[in-house]
């Protein structure tokens, strides 16, 4: 608002003084349009701006505040505590459990995923008769609310249920175990079940990376002598870099934030013993359920200085130049 | 990104062609992987508890419509789905209205703070939801929100905008400006150009955004968790989980409710497939 319209200012002043009445006419209309489109502009933007603010900034502003106090919710909070519910989660092994549980999930899905659903991708990238029955039926896990699959699976995996009969009948009969109650089991069963809904998504995202390599390029390294794989290796899995990436963007801060199926899956106290808690699920467990509001919202600035902190650090190392047009849209 | 998507797919010009064994054998093998657990329990909601409990991997002998039949008609799934529906049209009707006027003025208006507030906007991309769920209770606390529909519909709205944004923005950039200024000499106010040209222009990333919204809110958990304790206020997800924890002993109920729960889900992504993957390639193509 400063230095250009200070130069704007008098030049615009300059010329309309000297002019005649016609042209004075024809600046105050101008002017009438200006304030009008300023009017537009305020009154088209402000109700997307302030229900953003109120219900994006604002709550993390104060999660920031509460979490300073000793606060069971009840009035305003009082009791000042500083930095002391943050040096006592870091203390409670069960919330480092929780930590530990969101890396194996944040690594574990790029690492099982990515490998499975590039060679997929890869292997799928051709027109073929039934390719987009085979894209929907990809993505129904996808689609289905985490609370389904949640609850689909935790039947499925019962003792003796239905997973452990077909193991059984397969001759895997040795390797069946506890899977949701087992502490060093669960958490292993849970990044399974994940993987089966969230590698659709990879495939799907991938598959549409690959439809945008021209098919000239692969043509000519064909041409040139090039093997089906060194082609993917040398030509296509380079140009899909940008598509990759994106995925793991996603999937990471998804991974680190990561609820809805955890907490309908996995029993409370195997939960509250820290084998299958994630950072939300802590969060939630005692914040909102134990009534620990201060302490609860202690854990939701770690959680959300992690995911910041990690989307940041991926943006500026891994999707420097991706990221303008994919994530944030074309600036201009 | 914005014109290529407007563009109908380029398909049709090339033969389709058979794929190989080993294509099909692969597309099978995944989509299988992918779509027999649902099938199963849209099946086990057809036997009965014992059947199950004798055979975890049986087929229905005899046919039992009983449990489809108890769920609609002695639980709450209708109350459920009407809240959900209720709560997903109105996040993605609000979504899209709010997230299209701002979008017109970050693509049509030039005007000094443009692009910081459209970082200030992306800004929300990196601020996650989770995160914010305590905080916000308690917000929608003091407000007297909490065991409404807005308790649920005004976070979503506000955490939707971000992406809603993005998507919008180049699709409204990319119109000519020739056919604003055709639309200005025929008398329309920029205002009129927003409503007569610009929005149904971009008809094709208004229902991208819309359906990503809508299943986004149809889907979602956490948020209803914690906001709607009251019982006649409940979604669909929140409902799954209370009849599973209520009525353990009845796997066949729980599989019947739970693949009840899944069809509208199932339905309406079939209807709009295209445009999920196409909201999702979009966001690829860059």
């Amino acid at each position: 608002m400063t230095s250009a319209n200070q130069i704007r200012m008098p030049a615009g002043g300059a010329s309309a003084s000297p002019a005649g009445p016609h042209r004075a006419g024809r600046d105050s209309a101008r002017r009438a349009d200006n304030r009008r489109k300023w009017y537009e502009i305020i009154g088209l933007t402000t109700p997307a701006v302030l229900i953003y603010v109120m219900f994006v900034l604002v709550p993390m502003g104060f999660a920031v505040y509460y979490s300073l106090f000793r606060w069971r919710g009840v009035g305003p909070p009082t009791e000042f505590v500083g930095l002391r519910n943050y040096t006592l989660a870091f203390q409670d092994p069960i919330f480092l459990d929780a930590l530990r549980n969101n890396a194996i999930i944040v690594f574990g899905s790029l690492l099982i995923q990515g490998p499975i659903a590039l060679g997929v991708a890869l292997l799928l990238n051709r027109r073929f008769r039934g390719r987009a029955v085979f894209r929907l039926l990809v993505f129904v896990p996808y689609v289905l609310a985490e609370v389904t699959v949640g609850i689909m699976w935790k039947l499925l995996l019962t003792g003796d249920g239905t997973v452990d009969a077909l193991m059984r009948s397969l001759g895997m009969g040795g390797l069946v175990q506890a899977w949701l109650a087992d502490l060093d089991v669960v958490i292993w069963t849970l990044l399974a079940i994940l993987t089966w809904k969230y590698v659709g998504f990879a495939i799907i995202l991938l598959l549409a990376g690959l439809s945008n390599v021209p098919d000239e390029l692969t043509e000519a390294a064909a041409i040139d002598g090039a093997s089906w794989w060194q082609i993917q290796r040398h030509v296509t899995i380079p140009l899909l870099g940008p598509t990759i990436r994106i995925w793991m963007f996603l999937s990471m801060i998804g991974s680190l934030q990561i609820f809805d199926m955890i907490w309908v899956t996995s029993v409370p106290a195997v939960r509250s013993l820290g084998a299958s808690a994630t950072m939300a699920t802590y969060m939630v467990d005692n914040g909102f359920f134990a009534r620990l509001w201060g302490y609860g919202n202690a854990v939701a600035v770690i959680l959300f200085v992690i995911s910041f902190v990690a989307a940041l650090l991926f943006q500026r190392f891994l999707l420097r130049r991706d990221i303008e047009g994919a994530i944030t849209g074309r600036a201009k | 990104m914005a014109v290529n998507s407007v563009l109908p797919p380029s398909t049709g010009r090339r033969q389709v062609s058979w794929g190989t064994p080993l294509t099909y054998a692969l597309a099978l093998a995944i989509a299988a992987v992918s779509i027999a657990p649902v099938i199963y329990v849209v099946i086990g909601g057809f036997r009965t508890t014992p059947q199950i409990v004798a055979d975890p991997a049986g087929l229905p002998d005899p046919f039992v419509w009983d449990n489809y039949a108890r769920v609609l008609t002695q639980s709450n799934f209708w109350q459920q789905a009407f809240n959900s529906a209720v709560i997903a049209l109105g996040t993605t009707l609000a979504v899209v209205v709010l997230g299209l006027a701002a979008a017109f003025v970050l693509a049509r208006y030039r005007f000094r703070g443009r692009e910081g507030l459209y970082t200030f906007f992306t800004l929300g991309l990196l601020f996650p939801a989770g995160a914010a769920i305590l905080p916000l209770y308690l917000m929608l606390r003091d407000l007297n929100l909490i065991n409404s529909y807005y308790a649920v519909i005004l976070p979503q709205v506000a955490f939707s905008l971000p992406l809603t944004i993005v998507i919008l923005r180049p699709f409204l950039s990319a119109i000519p400006r020739e056919l604003e200024d055709a639309a200005a000499i025929d008398g329309a106010s920029r205002l009129g150009f927003l409503w007569r040209v610009a929005m149904p222009l971009s008809r094709p990333a208004l229902v991208t955004v819309g359906v990503l919204a809508f299943v986004a809110s149809w889907n979602s958990f956490l948020l209803p968790l914690l906001v709607l304790s009251d019982v006649n206020l409940h979604t669909l997800p929140l409902g799954v989980q209370n009849f599973s924890s209520q009525y353990t002993t009845d796997t066949a109920g729980v599989l019947a409710f739970t693949s009840l729960a899944m069809l509208p889900a199932l339905l309406f992504f079939t209807l709009a497939e295209k445009q999920i993957v196409g909201g999702l390639q979009g966001a690829v193509k860059g």
